[in-house]
């Protein structure tokens, strides 16, 4: 009992608990079905490649895995989200291939520019945008999610300029890599492995996160203490910036064409709650990555789940919306002491009879 | 029950993560009477006055009011029968107006259920006017003074009609006249048959206004007083467990003329629109400054302006002879300087981090953002502290917002020394902190001089930078009016330089 007790007052318990759940609804689906019990769980090799659901969970979430770190530094440090990150994304999507493809031709079977060019570019203009919404943020003292309102609805507006109001395609193997397969492991995978570790480096050998949290908390006090809290505030919506770049790049590749109206959409919200089903408040303060982390790919995994369910993807939200709430209410603080009380009042029964 | 007992609570216990934080404690209040709560930090009065409120949920015991029994869900609920609290810190809201703080979650209404802002703001103005304070009720309460909020705070508790009022700690951030205002006004409600709890660490103000005083220490009870039966001596020793050799000097009578001693610190014509005026000040290596004044009279401004808080726009700062440019408090503190900020649940602690996370904070700092401390240096350094300063925590990974305040306030200050700074700003060290842990950070203040450090030393107790002070600077109306030396420092002085005349303009 103390043990299990120790086990759900640790930090990553709810996120790790919510994951599980939402892989136990495919193992029960699986077996009323009829289908193998754990079937959500195999990995094949179909055409040369990894092949199975958890495999797909991996690789599709890999854009709300990056967007997610950004995100979780944003609302540590400012205690608001950063909502332009979709928008931003399709924003690189129209920079990389317009340079890629030259401006004004719609669909090419070779580059214009080098492809290095162009994804340095589109990462290039993201971090800047970054760095627009930061000054707007931490130095104008503008609400978050008022700043970042203004790239929302321009980034995607911006990039679909940029493309001539068209869908660009460039068809040229060495891009499409990014989105597709190295080896047999989805390059996607690979990516957002890259920047999560990247990211758990960065957090573990520098004094960043004591930084972005002392801010997040007492912006007033960590002045007082040597921190300068602007300066801070604005680099963590520059790595927000740097990061829906390159969650953009995934997505881009994978399509191997700027979308402009498409990629992306919505996807601001699926970061926004990655962070909170990672058990971090949207108040600021404390964080924590790795709970972020895990509930980007929960997030994907309910996506997956309910496409594999057969649910059309007119209704999904909806049975999202379900999955979210349950999780979200599970974590809830007013829950859990609902909980133990009625624990508490069984045993004292117990010990009664 | 026994005659006019108004609030009885029995056998309280109370329990945190890993602490005990009551055990059993039993406060009994009778109909218009002034009762102290007194103890030392971490004694239990604060969360004994949460239990009250319903603010924390104790594990056992019971509360009567009026004889019969009542469990508050939370405060609301609490002050709906009649028990309203003032906090140690003002908790009301700094963006809304005077009129919108006092009626806040019991507006008067129009006809038609909206919010009659005339009544509200005539209501305020008159009870403003009933307590002698001088406020525009339409005005954000931000704009006003900590003191005046305070009293607004107060003033707010007052109106609903109170059986039972709780001040905790009213009195910290208010001056002397403030505090006889204050005093009028619960004499005025004792009269009246309010019953007021009053929780100080003042001594002489327990004196002047309570009837009887409830002592506790370490979470459990130590007794319940008679005013008459428990004189000053008797209530040192009962709250400390010890008898105590506080009014012993710890200054040597005369520390010699630090003039002597090289400049540390040379400010000459430093400003900052609107909180100081243009001011000159010298302070040598090894000198304690003392800055005295009434408050919002630029004491803390002053100080303020030389470590970069708030950034001075006129004037020249040297530091050990070398002109230097401070912008913001990192440059300050890169030139060996730390500020121990007045207000400490603003400024100074990062509630959600841990104490070993607030105490490294500053050196972190210095050390930039590419140079993480290591953990075991950091685990080191805490230790260290915690050791030297005596925190009373569960363990060093306590979050610091569950300690209680002067224990806070150790965790600041050992912020600060483990930067080894050469110049040390101490606004208000021993505010809200009990009479033992404020001799120990008096003796600590001269151990640093002694060591040739140099220090700001801000104190609404004139008695206490008597004490620790080589040399005081006078401020009113935020300007540097006079400095008294030394040999001329004594109580007499020190108020009529505060007070004003023509002797020292």
């Amino acid at each position: 009992m103390s043990s299990l007790k120790k086990l759900t007052q640790k930090r990553l318990f709810l996120p790790i608990f919510s994951m599980i759940l939402v892989m136990l609804i495919n193992v029960i689906y699986d077996i009323a079905c009829g289908n193998m019990p754990l079937q959500f769980f195999v990995i094949t090799i179909k055409n040369g490649v990894l092949y199975g659901r958890l495999i797909d969970v991996l690789n599709r979430g890999s854009e709300i895995a990056i967007l997610a770190i950004g995100m979780t530094l944003v609302v540590s440090s400012s205690a608001g989200t950063d909502i332009s990150v979709g928008s931003v994304m399709s924003l690189y999507a129209g920079v990389c291939c317009m340079i890629l493809a030259g401006y004004g031709n719609v669909n090419v079977s070779s580059y214009a520019h080098p492809l290095l060019v162009g994804i340095l570019g589109g990462l290039a203009v993201t971090t800047i945008c970054g760095l627009f919404n930061g000054l707007l943020v931490a130095y104008l003292n503008i609400q978050p999610m008022v700043a970042t309102l203004i790239l929302w609805s321009a980034g995607r507006a911006i990039g679909l300029l940029l493309c001539n109001s068209q869908i660009v395609y460039v068809r040229v193997p060495s891009f499409q890599k990014l989105g597709a397969y190295t080896g047999i492991i989805p390059t996607p995978i690979i990516v957002a492995a890259i920047c999560i570790a990247i990211a758990a480096c960065v957090l573990k050998f520098t004094a960043l996160g004591t930084y972005i949290q002392s801010v997040g908390i007492n912006k007033k006090a960590s002045r007082i203490a040597g921190f300068n809290s602007a300066k801070i505030i604005l680099l963590t919506y520059i790595i927000c910036g740097l990061c829906a770049g390159l969650a953009g790049m995934v997505a881009t590749s994978r399509i191997y064409s700027a979308d402009t109206n498409n990629i992306g959409l919505n996807m601001e919200m699926d970061a926004i709650l990655s962070v909170a089903l990672g058990g971090n408040s949207l108040g600021g303060g404390k964080f924590n990555l790795a709970g972020s982390i895990i509930g980007a790919y929960t997030i994907q995994a309910i996506t997956t789940t309910l496409y594999a369910l057969g649910v059309s993807s007119a209704q999904a939200p909806v049975f999202k919306a379900i999955v979210v709430i349950l999780i979200v209410v599970i974590q809830a603080e007013p829950f859990k002491a609902y909980m133990k009380k009625l624990t508490a009042k069984r045993t004292q029964a117990k010990e009664a009879a | 029950m026994e005659a006019g007992v108004v609030l009885k609570m029995k056998g309280i216990c109370m329990e945190f993560p890993g602490v005990k934080a009551l055990e059993d404690v039993d406060f009994t209040l009778k109909k218009g009477e002034i009762r102290a709560l007194m103890g030392e930090n971490g004694a239990g009065k604060s969360t004994l006055i949460k239990c009250l409120t319903g603010v924390n949920k104790f594990q056992k015991g019971e509360i009567f009011l009026d004889g019969q029994q009542i469990v508050n869900k939370d405060t609301m609920d609490a002050q709906n029968k009649g028990i309203s609290t003032v906090y140690q810190e003002v908790n009301l809201c700094p963006n809304l107006s005077v009129a919108e703080n006092l009626y806040i979650g019991r507006e008067p209404l129009t006809k038609i259920g909206t919010v009659n802002r005339k009544e509200m703001n005539k209501r305020a103005a008159t009870l403003m006017k009933e307590l002698d304070l001088d406020v525009d009720v339409t005005r954000n309460l931000e704009e006003y003074s900590l003191a005046l909020q305070q009293m607004i705070a107060i003033a707010r508790a007052v109106d609903m009609d109170s059986k039972v009022l709780i001040l905790d700690e009213p009195t910290s951030s208010l001056d002397d006249n403030e505090v006889e205002k204050l005093f009028i006004m619960m004499r005025n409600l004792k009269a009246k048959g309010v019953a007021i709890i009053f929780v100080t660490h003042f001594l002489e103000q327990v004196y002047a206004v309570c009837d009887g005083i409830t002592v506790l220490r370490n979470g459990t009870l130590v007794g319940e007083y008679e005013i008459a039966d428990l004189p000053r001596v008797k209530l040192v020793a009962a709250m400390m467990g010890k008898d105590f050799d506080d009014l012993a000097a710890i200054k040597p009578e005369n520390t010699g003329d630090k003039r002597k001693e090289p400049m540390v610190i040379e400010a000459k014509g430093i400003s900052h629109a609107g909180t100081i005026k243009p001011f000159n000040l010298e302070i040598h290596k090894g000198e304690v400054i003392g800055l005295t004044g009434l408050l919002g009279s630029g004491r803390s401004e002053l100080a303020r302006a030389i470590y970069g808080a708030d950034r001075a726009q006129t004037g020249t700062l040297k530091v050990k002879g070398k002109e230097v440019k401070i912008k913001q408090p990192i440059d300050a503190m890169k030139l060996g300087m730390g500020l121990l900020p007045d207000d400490r649940k603003a400024e100074g602690i990062i509630g959600d981090l841990s104490i070993r996370e607030n105490i490294i904070l500053a050196i972190q700092a210095k050390a930039g953002i590419m140079k993480r401390i290591p953990m075991a240096k950091q685990i080191e350094i805490t230790d260290k502290y915690i050791d030297l300063l005596q925190i009373k925590c569960a363990s060093r990974e306590t979050l610091i917002k569950q300690l209680s305040g002067g224990n806070q306030q150790k965790v600041i200050l050992a912020r600060w020394l483990a930067t080894n700074p050469d110049f040390l700003i101490l606004d208000e060290p021993t505010r809200g902190i009990d009479i033992g842990t404020k001799t120990e950070i008096q003796k600590l203040v001269r151990q640093l001089a002694d060591e040739g450090k140099s220090l700001i030393f801000i104190s609404s107790e004139i008695e206490e930078m008597l004490r620790t002070c080589n040399r005081m600077a006078v401020l009113r109306d935020g300007a540097k009016v006079g400095e008294i030396d030394e040999c001329d420092m004594n109580q007499m002085n020190v108020m009529k330089a505060i007070a004003g005349g023509d002797k020292n303009e």
